[in-house]
């Protein structure tokens, strides 16, 4: 037992490797394998033609069978490799198979046809990423309303979010006015009335103002968040009244002041509440489900959803569909990484 | 970027100086506040007092004006139970499975989450190569929707998917996860650990972070065990993150719909059906939509979160101070 916590406690290393440092790197790297392994697969998988897809045992890597254009034929045959026979080891091309027995030509001599038993016949592969399921995706779905409508959400809520939020919180940190503790309390009320409590009367609201299946409804109830006002509050604090003193001696209007000043003085918690913002729009996916119920109102989250009910066995579109919708999030994560952490870590998430 | 918000924040401004003119600086702070406080009033606190009037009327009309009052029947509906412990028991036998679905799944995701988070925190926190590489990778699942979460898990539990192959190779054979009851509800806790530990693990790690290096080389000149060092220093001061982890946890945990509606669609049966999707699909996704039931069902659960809320409170506070 004390051994199990001087390896879980020790914080210095030593020259060299101590066997808790080799259990320690092996429960990291198992993590990395664990973490990244399914997301790896799932990109993988989705480069995979349906035939492939279907395969059990599964392969790692997608292949595809090469084909052979040869003389005298419109389209590309079957690649095969004949392993019994007089023609072992030979690469033939398929032109038909029928009740275990296949049709075959060589390369060389495409005129004449040869039939041999069809199991002495291994298939050509190599590894081949397929893109027909990312390019179906344009032809058969609505992939594009799907993204425009979660990017316009995305895009508009955080704007009014960011807007909304750093006024308030430039008051409220900047200001000495009578109410100003009552407001604070009140902000903190709504941090114990989450959405997910609320669906009913919200949903009337929201209808009775037009908003039912409009992307409307779905980016204005969130805009006012207690969280995004009080990071922002937190760090307005920290900006020095005498700037703001100073600016009013310039006869600068308070809308200047907030503008020119505050905003840009506190564009790192901004960036910070901007990134959180952005994420929490794009993975919503309650409140859209209640609020966006036609089809071309989606949200990429919804239609995902949806067609994993609808099409139960058309994972070739849905994996990259899925692939397509952690896409935007995943370049946020690589390029913002430090960013997001310290945002989660300071305002104990949402 | 700039060049569409400068124009914006210029027209805002006529308006802007206008009022202050009128007003005076100290009344402007109202009109700074007024959208963020609109917002609040009309999708926080309205709906919560409206919540009340839909949980004691009846009837499937959504406008208020349309529902017959009828008292506490909605509470009655969803309490009338022979014996609390048994949900077939119950008249609305389905709320009572969510219930209990949803007590035993918190319990057993927070419990592994909180205890994985803390495990990998004392890991990171050791003298360890790469630890931001690392840090980030136990993160980076906390910022995949729950959608595309369920996806990839469903992907490699189907019936022909990746762990049934490796599970064949071996020799123990295939399960059909998402059929069986008690499968569904063990690897629903399983996604719900995997995409949130990061999260915990990252606040966890900043308070192991936040412990002064001099207490440990005191122990260490003490000759204190490495047991010792956890139980009487380590641990006493990470506390207080923990009881902010654990409490952030259960508020989120109770909450718990998205993933798993994504991954199981809360079946099969109702195994995996929690509090929340109850309140959905009783409000929502049924016909006749039973708004009163669901409204009722949403003040208990918000009844629950006051509290823990309250509690995060206090324990901010505590920890402010000192």
């Amino acid at each position: 037992m004390s051994r199990l916590w001087s390896f879980l406690t020790a914080t210095r290393g030593r020259d060299r490797l101590h066997w808790t440092d080799w259990v320690s790197y092996g429960y990291l790297i198992f993590g990395v394998l664990l973490m990244f392994g399914p997301v790896v697969w799932l990109v993988l998988s989705s480069f995979k033609s349906p035939n492939e897809l279907d395969r059990f045992p599964p392969r790692f890597l997608p292949y595809a069978q090469e084909t052979l254009e040869i003389e005298g034929f419109d389209s590309p045959l079957l690649a095969f490799i004949v392993t019994e026979g007089e023609l072992t080891g030979e690469v033939v091309g398929q032109t038909r198979r029928a009740a275990g027995r296949a049709e075959v030509v060589l390369p060389a001599d495409p005129e004449t046809r040869i039939r041999i038993p069809a199991n002495t016949l291994a298939p050509i592969e190599d590894v081949a990423f397929a893109t027909e399921n990312y390019t179906s995706l344009f032809e058969r779905f609505n992939f594009l309303q799907f993204f425009w409508n979660s990017t316009f959400i995305t895009v508009m809520a955080t704007a009014l979010m960011l807007l909304v939020n750093s006024m308030a919180a430039f008051v409220l940190s900047k200001y000495e006015f009578r109410g100003r503790t009552a407001v604070l309390l009140l902000v903190i009320g709504t941090l114990m009335i989450p959405q997910t409590v609320v669906l009913v009367p919200l949903f009337l609201i929201v209808t009775e103002m037009g908003m039912f299946n409009s992307l409307w409804g779905v980016i204005i109830p969130g805009a006012a968040t207690p969280t995004g006002v009080f990071l922002l509050r937190q760090y307005m604090i920290t900006i020095p009244d005498e700037i703001l003193d100073a600016a009013r001696m310039d006869k600068a209007s308070e809308w200047k002041i907030f503008w020119r000043i505050i905003v840009p003085l506190s564009a790192p918690a901004i960036a910070v509440l901007a990134i959180l913002a952005i994420m929490w729009r794009w993975n919503d996916f309650l409140w859209p489900l209640i609020v966006l119920t036609r089809t071309e109102n989606f949200t990429l989250q919804l239609a995902l959803n949806s067609f994993q009910g609808e099409l139960q066995t058309d994972w070739p579109s849905l994996l990259a569909m899925t692939v397509l919708t952690l896409l935007p999030i995943a370049c946020v994560f690589m390029f913002l990484q430090k960013y997001i952490a310290t945002g989660i870590a300071s305002t104990g998430g949402k | 970027m700039l060049r569409i918000i400068t124009p914006v924040m210029r027209v805002i401004e006529i308006p802007m100086l206008a009022l202050q003119r009128l007003l005076g600086i100290n009344r402007l702070a109202w009109v700074f506040l007024a959208p963020n406080l609109i917002l609040f009033g009309l999708f926080a606190f309205l709906p919560v007092i409206l919540n009340i009037f839909y949980a004691t009327t009846g009837s499937d009309n959504v406008l208020l004006s349309d529902r017959p009052y009828v008292g506490a029947r909605n509470f009655v509906t969803l309490t009338d139970c022979g014996n609390y412990l048994d949900a077939n028991s119950c008249r609305e036998d389905k709320f009572w499975r969510a219930v209990w679905n949803t007590l035993w799944f918190v319990t057993l995701q927070v419990g592994f989450m909180v205890g994985f988070a803390l495990l990998t925190a004392l890991i990171l926190n050791r003298d360890i190569r790469a630890r931001g590489f690392f840090r980030s990778v136990f993160f980076f699942p906390v910022l995949l929707s729950p959608v595309v979460v369920a996806l990839i898990w469903k992907w490699i539990l189907q019936r022909e998917g990746v762990l049934n192959a490796f599970l064949d190779w071996t020799g123990v054979g295939g399960v059909n996860w998402l059929v069986q009851a008690d499968w569904a509800f063990g690897w629903s806790v399983f996604i719900s650990v995997w995409a949130h530990m990061g999260f915990y693990t990252l606040i966890l790690l900043a308070g192991l972070q936040a412990i002064p290096r001099d207490v440990y080389e005191a122990a260490i000149m003490d000759r204190a065990s490495a047991w010792r060092t956890f139980r009487r220093i380590t641990l006493p001061l990470l506390a207080p993150t923990m009881l902010v982890v654990l409490v952030l946890a259960l508020i989120k945990g109770v909450q718990t719909f998205d993933e798993i509606y994504a991954f199981t669609g809360g079946g099969p049966g109702t195994a995996t059906t929690f509090i929340i999707q109850y309140i959905y699909e009783e409000g929502f996704a049924g016909a006749p939509r039973l708004f009163g039931l669901a409204a009722a069902a949403s003040l208990l659960v918000a009844g629950v979160l006051v509290v823990l809320t309250l509690i995060q409170l206090w324990v901010n506070r505590r920890n402010v101070n000192g």
